[in-house]
């Protein structure tokens, strides 16, 4: 256990503060429960406040304690994980408090799976993660790294767990950014049995970082016995990792993507970040190939103007012309530009709707080669194909039932 | 105490004065004349009309300022209004006791006579109770009972005799000495005047106030100058850049944004939104997201509306002078830009409570509006709405246009499905402020729950790919993530009544339990 302190505070409060609380926590050995509760939300919500706070100290077996709760509205996931990293500073308790998950954030995610977008989410920012999953993003990742100030990293594990369990992320696939190898190694005891889908390492520069968090990870699911699949995506920020990016892009079966960060990535080069970005051209094009050569996901840097949509438009533009699959996105209303930029094209829909008919016409007819004119389709054109009229029907440029009114011309 | 029609509890006499309980909506008919004021003789009158008096308090002494007396002001300044309390500091120096305050709306620039409401100068406010005078109405603070009117049923109530008015005092931003007024000229220009017409018609004492006085005529004479008593020139009569509140500015909230857009598509898609249709755009930051969604689709389709219902700003502003819109029907002038429109652009029109809402009447403008845009804060399964008391029960808001504008053809509420917590869709809302019947979508960002008796509308969203639910289904999402709440637990006394637009009573609303 690390060294114990005698008072502890932890939290958000303030007058722009919703959502979240404040908690402090102080170490007694007599006088029995002290509680201090006010919530803004005391008249609809006391009773299961009250009784959220008591059921956490019955569970790590305090008898005796000062506790102070200042709540403005935060969800009881919020709370269970404020008192719970406020009491482990000051008690020596080892046990997790978990509410029971959601049956929906129990689904695995599938490798090949659409990652045109991933929103980042501040690790401890409850308020922002709850309604993250309506805009529909394909991703969203919660930060422990860069959006978490050094002083609030401790807390925003115990956020990140909670909300891994009980937000409902609606469908999106839930991925964690952990800090910096080795440091972000001690986050994964927060997130590997708590259904995470996918695990981003920043900063990657070897494919040593990766197979050290798969140890990680190995030993984690054993020592709990529950095992499943989690997906990992480095992230290449300097020009070692750039060098190093078909090494880190082929470590593992489970690296399913890598993304470049850009921001630090010219940063490391000695130079700024554009809108044009020529400066970065060399490195987003080695990470494609590389990411292409490994047969995974590249993904692209986020592009942080959110009051441009019309640049980010272009920006998008430019990154599917580069080979990249996606991008991340720091504001909810750059999904919808990213997905529409990122789509499919109508040339390429028609293309790959020709690809299916004459794949379902060889299937009916008995063909074992599939022919399209004079051209004959091997098995990856056909996937490739399936894939594209997927994500056009999840964007809605087709209707699922595309093939009942499609005409051969 | 008796049950109205709407089942909720009211009382049948109300500061002394006997009340109707609700009926039903249209079922109450009223019967008798209007109210009519006194008789004056311009004789009585200067022949140069100027009727100068050298400040508001000689004003209020000359109009007969006593005990028990009806007091109106009127709230075109929002939160930069002056003068309201200026009359209460006087009531208080006078030593005057027991007003009826009955303003068009109250801010929280209003704060301060919450020291008038504890040592008596002020009896009670019908009105609007907002902020901290709710508060300390919910708490049982206000000596008499206040009453909460939509802006169309305070009409109604002055209109039918039900509210007498002693003296109206008339803020304006240019008027000359005769007493014609106007709220588009000046340094404090507010727009329209609307609020204060039947305070002008029907007042014992008019006198209007301002800080630009103009020589004869002062035109538009949105106030005429023939209803008034007394004129004064101060200093400052109110603050406009305070007119813009902060439920004027786009929302930048993801969330809200998405309700709009939402709403915006519902509208799309169910047809409510063709060539020549009309809106209401409220005030309040996803309101205005969703006129600037409207705009688009009317652009997209190269159609217009023919008219917009507002509380006017920027945004419908841009859409008139860009074609888009033909005319702004205006009942208060949000910003600026707005009050710029009505003074350059004739097909911004202002109007009053009395064209735009009086229940009683031959006929009012809500019930002609397309698309209604209003906000909540709280439904029922029922589709019943509230939005004067928050679900601890605290009285925190008035009832503004909202009520009147529940006549439109199809009223949209777009509110977030839960706030801080706090689910917006209840078992029963705590207080009843408009009836499910005129109540037909609920846009949260969680889904879209049609009034079932809106059948019309159910079957052209069904080959939507928009999220329609049942309300119970929202309700339960909310509950799922919030918990069940406890309702506010609250005495037997009632602090406040809401009016419904007929002057009958609705609901009551009751001191919290501490």
């Amino acid at each position: 256990m690390e060294n114990l302190e005698q008072k502890c505070v932890l939290g958000n409060f303030g007058d722009k503060v919703r959502s979240d609380c404040r908690v402090e926590v102080e170490y007694t050995s007599q006088g029995g429960r002290q509680l201090d509760i006010k919530s803004k939300v005391a008249v609809m919500y006391g009773e299961s406040i009250l009784k959220l706070v008591q059921d956490i100290l019955d569970h790590f077996l305090i008898s005796d304690i000062k506790l102070k709760l200042e709540d403005a509205g935060a969800l009881p996931w919020v709370i269970a994980a404020r008192i719970e990293a406020a009491i482990k500073r000051v008690y020596d308790v080892k046990a997790e408090f978990l509410l029971p998950v959601l049956p929906q954030n129990k689904l695995e995610s599938s490798k090949e799976r659409s990652r045109f977008s991933r929103l980042y989410l501040p690790g401890n920012t409850p308020s922002m993660m709850i309604n993250a999953g309506l805009h529909k993003p394909d991703g969203v990742i919660l930060d422990l790294e860069d959006a978490v100030a050094p002083e609030k990293k401790y807390e925003a594990r115990f956020i990140v767990r909670n909300a891994l369990r009980n937000v409902d992320f609606y469908q999106t696939e839930r991925m964690v950014r952990i800090n910096q190898i080795p440091a972000g190694l001690h986050d994964l005891e927060f997130i590997v049995s708590h259904h995470v889908n996918l695990i981003l390492i920043p900063k990657c520069e070897s494919a040593l970082q990766i197979r050290e968090v798969n140890n990680k990870i190995n030993a984690l699911q054993q020592q709990t016995g529950f095992k499943y699949a989690i997906w990992l995506m480095p992230i290449v920020e300097s020009a070692l990792g750039v060098i190093k990016a078909y090494e880190i892009a082929s470590a593992s079966p489970n690296v399913v993507a890598m993304a470049i960060g850009l921001e630090d990535y010219t940063a490391d080069i000695g130079t700024l970040r554009t809108e044009e970005g020529t400066e970065s051209f060399y490195a987003r094009s080695a990470v494609v190939n590389a990411c292409r050569a490994a047969g995974i996901q590249p993904i692209d840097s986020v592009f942080s103007d959110v009051s441009d949509m019309e640049a980010l438009a272009r920006n998008v533009q430019q990154s599917k012309r580069l080979g990249f699959d996606g991008m991340g996105c720091i504001h909810p209303r750059q999904i919808e530009v990213i997905h529409q930029n990122y789509a499919p094209e109508s040339k390429e829909i028609l293309k790959a709707q020709r690809i299916i008919m004459a794949f379902d016409l060889a299937i009916s007819q008995g063909h074992g080669v599939v022919s399209l004119g004079t051209k004959m389709i091997d098995a990856p054109v056909v996937k490739r194909a399936q894939n594209t009229l997927q994500t056009a029907i999840k964007l809605g440029v087709i209707s699922e039932n595309w093939k009942t009114t499609f005409e051969q011309n | 105490m008796v049950i109205n029609a709407a089942g909720r509890s009211v009382p049948t006499e109300v500061n002394g004065e006997a009340q109707i309980p609700y009926l039903g909506v249209g079922k109450f008919k009223p019967t008798g004349r209007r109210y009519g004021p006194p008789l004056e003789s311009c004789a009585d009158f200067p022949e140069d009309g100027n009727k100068l008096v050298p400040s508001l308090k000689e004003a209020l002494i000359q109009a007969g300022f006593k005990d028990g007396m009806t007091i109106s002001t009127h709230h075109h300044f929002r939160n930069g209004d002056i003068v309201s309390n200026q009359i209460f500091d006087i009531a208080h120096e006078m030593g005057i006791k027991d007003l009826r305050w009955y303003p068009s709306a109250s801010f929280p620039c209003h704060e301060p006579l919450i020291k008038y409401l504890e040592d008596g100068t002020i009896n009670r406010i019908e009105g609007s109770m907002n902020g901290a005078l709710g508060k300390f109405t919910s708490q049982g603070g206000m000596k008499g009972i206040g009453i909460l009117r939509s802006h169309g049923g305070r009409y109604q109530a002055v209109q039918d005799g039900e509210v007498h008015i002693d003296i109206a005092v008339i803020a304006a931003s240019s008027a000359d000495s005769f007493g014609n007024a106007n709220g588009v000229n000046g340094p404090a220009a507010s727009g329209v005047l609307g609020f204060a017409l039947a305070d002008s018609q029907y007042a014992d004492k008019v006198i209007v106030v301002t800080d630009n006085l103009v020589p004869f005529p002062c035109y538009p004479w949105q106030i005429q100058g023939n209803y008034v008593d007394f004129t004064v020139k101060v200093e400052k009569v109110g603050d406009a850049s305070k007119i813009v509140s902060g439920t004027t500015a786009v929302t930048k909230s993801p969330d809200r944004l998405l309700i709009a857009e939402l709403t915006a598509k519902f509208c799309e898609a169910t047809g409510l939104i063709y060539d020549g249709f009309s809106y209401q755009a409220g005030a309040g930051g996803t309101s205005l997201s969703i006129g600037i969604y409207f705009d688009e689709i009317l652009r997209k389709n190269q159609w217009k509306a023919r008219f917009v219902r507002a509380g006017s700003n920027q945004y419908p502003v841009k859409m008139l002078e860009d074609g888009i819109i033909d005319y702004i029907i205006d009942g208060q002038t949000f910003d600026m830009e707005g009050v710029r429109s009505i003074r350059e652009n004739s097909n911004h029109v202002p109007s009053s409570p009395f064209t735009s809402y009086n229940y009683h009447g031959k006929g009012n403008f809500a019930s002609m509006v397309d698309v209604v845009i209003l906000g909540a804060t709280e439904v029922d399964v029922n589709f019943n709405a509230n939005v004067v008391t928050h679900s601890d029960g605290y009285l925190l808001h008035g009832i503004g246009g909202w009520q009147n504008c529940l006549f439109g053809k199809t009223v949209i509420l777009p509110i977030p499905l839960f706030r801080d917590r706090i689910p917006v869709i209840r078992d029963e809302v705590t207080t009843l402020c408009g009836p499910g019947e005129l109540i037909d979508v609920i846009v949260t960002e969680r889904g879209i729950a049609i009034n079932p008796l809106r059948t019309d509308l159910i079957e052209k969203a069904k080959n939507s790919n928009l999220p329609i639910k049942t309300i119970e289904e929202l309700q339960a999402e909310a509950e799922a993530i919030c918990g069940k709440p406890q309702n506010p637990q609250f005495e037997d006394e009632v602090v406040a009544i809401v009016k419904w637009v007929d002057g009958t009573v609705l609901d009551s609303i009751r001191k919290i339990k501490q």
